[in-house]
This record gives C-alpha cells, structure tokens and sequence, in this order.
C-alpha cells in the first residue's frame, strides 16, 4: 500500500515533467521512470524471502509421512529443480494429466508426505499450506532464472492442451464481453503506463510468461502463474477458475509454447 | 517464530555495503479488516546491526514502513571475513537474529 501510494508519486511527477515536452513524449518518460523505480527495487526484491523459506521447505521433514521433497520428480527426475519450471507445464505419465509446477508440486506432498491433495487445492491463496506451497514454487522456479522456455508439445495431450488454451485466450464473453486477447492480443498496448505484452506470440525474455512467479509490491504478496490467470478472470469479470483447473492449464500451455525461448526473469519485480 | 532475514555484506575500498532483507507483516495498526473492526498493530520497532560484536546501526522502525522492509547502509571499520549481526524485535515482543559474513 505504501510502496504503491510511492509510486504514484513517481507517475505524477513523471507525467508532469513530461507533460511540459509535449503529449507523446510522456508516456516514455513516464514508462522509463516505472523502469528506473523497478531497477531500484530490484536490488532488494523481497521474493528471495520466499525463496529462502522454499528451500527450507524443501529439505525440511513433513506432513504425515515426515519426508522432505527432495525425491520429487517435477519432470527432470526426482529431486532436479534446475531448469524444471522450463519445460512446464507438460504431461506426466504417473498421474496420466497435465501438470503446471503448482498442481504437480500437490501431487508430490501428497505422495511424499502424505498430506490430502484436494484440501492443498482448495485452500485459500496465501493462507496456511498454500503459503508454503508459494515459497516452494519460489524456491523451484528461481533455480530456472536467466534461462529459456521450452515447454513441450510432444504428447498428444500437450497438444490437445494448446488447442484448448488458443481458443479460451481468444473466447470473449462475461458482462464485458472480454477475452484475455482484448488486452494481450496486439503489440504495443498499454492500460494506463502498464505495457501490456502480446500473448499470442513470444513476448519477449523476461515478460509475459517468463516474469511469473512474480512478488507485487503494491500488495506484497508473490503471485505465481495460477493466481495471476485468477485474476485474469476476475478482472475480466469472468467466474474465477478453480486453483489448477484445466483452464488455467491450458492456458499456460498456450503461453508458455509462445514464449518458447524466451529468458526466465522469475522471480520479477511488479507494481 | 518469525522467518529469516536475508543478509548481505560487500567491502569496497574501506567501506562496507550491507544490505538486509526482512520478512515481517508490518501491520500499521490504522487499517480495518472487511468488518470494519481495526487491525491490531504489529510492527518491527528495534533494529540494530553489528560488526565483530561492535554496534555499527540502530535503527527505530514504526509502522509506517513497508511489508518484508529493505534495508541498506555503510559503515566504515569492517573487514574481510567479519560477521555482521543484524537483530530486529518487534512490538509483539517477537525478535530474530540473523547473520552474515563480509565478502
């Protein structure tokens, strides 16, 4: 809240100066100062809180069964977390589905540890074990940072999952009458000085998909990619998909073969 | 108990560049929750920071500083090798200590 009321000082300063240069030139000066407030904040981006307490989380003895994690296989084999987040989300054949590093994350402390998978999916965002499952994503996903996305096609079902996914990023409805293309469908849109970036083809490194998990300063909380499409939804005013339902799936799939390429720059830094 | 700090010490030329990340809720105390009723304060107030057991920063903190708070100060007199301490206690009575070593 505090930050946020900073940085709405930063804008209106930003777009006062910028305003005696003339009407274009505004919204760079004002993009640029985002920028420079973003690169102060960086030094200290408060996601590696999370990802510390991840890696505890990690090694740590839990739930029923008082194993670590350490054995999980989150597709490179039990235990690697380098580069896992990469080549997610895909097809695992021990569970027979799609998993997203959130989803396939339950399915681990529910086989590891013993905990109850359906309670770990619909728990509250940010409260009890959905806070650690945060910092474990956190902890996994930065083990991929500066690297680049390649999240597969080869399985039919990862296939049939794009599909799907291009066709709800494309579906409008809702009071609005939105899609997720509305705002992520062309190049160089913005809503208010937020850039928004173009879904429907690779974004860029460090953007779109390849900045989630993400800490938001505005409301410190750190979101990964589930809660962002959440709220996708509920800003497009759209009934809010259950936590690791197949639309979000999809829609990741769909995002994240776009980005193929694209450099990680998890854990970023947003308003 | 509360989680840990991330700590990070630099010397450059004679200076050391210690920069600190803190995981705490700072609760102002002046917000209200959806029923209205008010959010009882909860907020880092003592911080103090030393080098070799000698105290380098004391710092108060009110609720007026942000959730999870970064800190960044110099100090003179540090060495290769030291540790710096850095121990908050908030108003609750919770406190944590943590450290690191200047490289």
């Amino acid at each position: 809240m505090k930050k946020a009321m900073a940085l709405r000082q930063i804008f209106v300063a930003a777009t006062l100066t910028a305003g005696v240069l003339g009407g274009a030139h505004a919204q760079d000066a004002s993009a640029d100062a985002i920028a420079k407030y973003r690169e102060m904040l960086a030094d200290g981006n408060p996601a590696e809180l999370f990802e510390m307490k991840g890696e505890e989380l990690w090694k740590q003895k839990r739930g029923p069964k008082k194993a670590s994690l350490e054995q999980c296989d989150l597709g490179k084999g039990p235990g690697v977390i380098d580069g896992a987040l990469l080549e997610l989300p895909k097809y695992f054949a021990d569970t027979g589905r799609i998993q997203d590093l959130e989803t396939r994350l339950i399915t681990c402390m529910e086989t590891l540890q013993g905990f109850n998978g359906e309670e770990l999916l619909n728990t509250s965002y940010g409260k009890d074990e959905s806070k650690n499952m945060i910092a474990l994503v956190t902890y996994i996903a930065t083990a991929s940072k500066g690297k680049r996305f390649n999240v597969s096609q080869a399985h039919e079902q990862e296939r049939n999952m794009y599909e799907v996914g291009k066709r709800l990023f494309f579906m409008r409805s809702g009071p609005h009458d939105f899609s997720c293309a509305t705002c992520h469908g062309q190049d160089g849109k913005r809503i208010r000085l937020q850039d928004l970036p173009n879904l429907t083809t690779n974004p860029g490194d460090g953007v779109g998909f390849a900045a989630w998990p993400a800490y938001r300063v505005s409301n410190g909380q750190l979101w990964t990619m589930q809660k962002r499409l959440n709220d996708c939804y509920r800003q497009q005013r759209f009934p809010e998909p259950k936590f690791g339902s197949d639309a979000t799936l999809a829609l990741s799939i769909y995002m994240g073969v776009n980005a193929k390429g694209a450099e990680s720059a998890i854990p970023a830094l947003k308003r | 108990m509360a989680d840990p700090m991330r700590i990070r010490a630099a010397l450059a030329g004679d200076e050391t560049t210690v920069r600190v990340l803190m995981a705490h809720i700072m609760e102002p105390g002046t917000r209200k929750d959806a029923a209205g009723a008010l959010i009882p304060a909860h907020f880092i107030q003592d911080v103090e920071a030393t080098s070799n057991g000698k105290s380098v920063l004391k710092a108060m903190f009110s609720g007026s500083v942000s959730q999870n708070p970064f800190l960044s100060f110099k100090f003179k007199g540090g060495a290769k090798g030291d540790k710096v301490v850095v121990k908050w206690s908030d108003n609750k009575g919770d406190s944590r200590s943590d450290e690191a070593t200047i490289g």
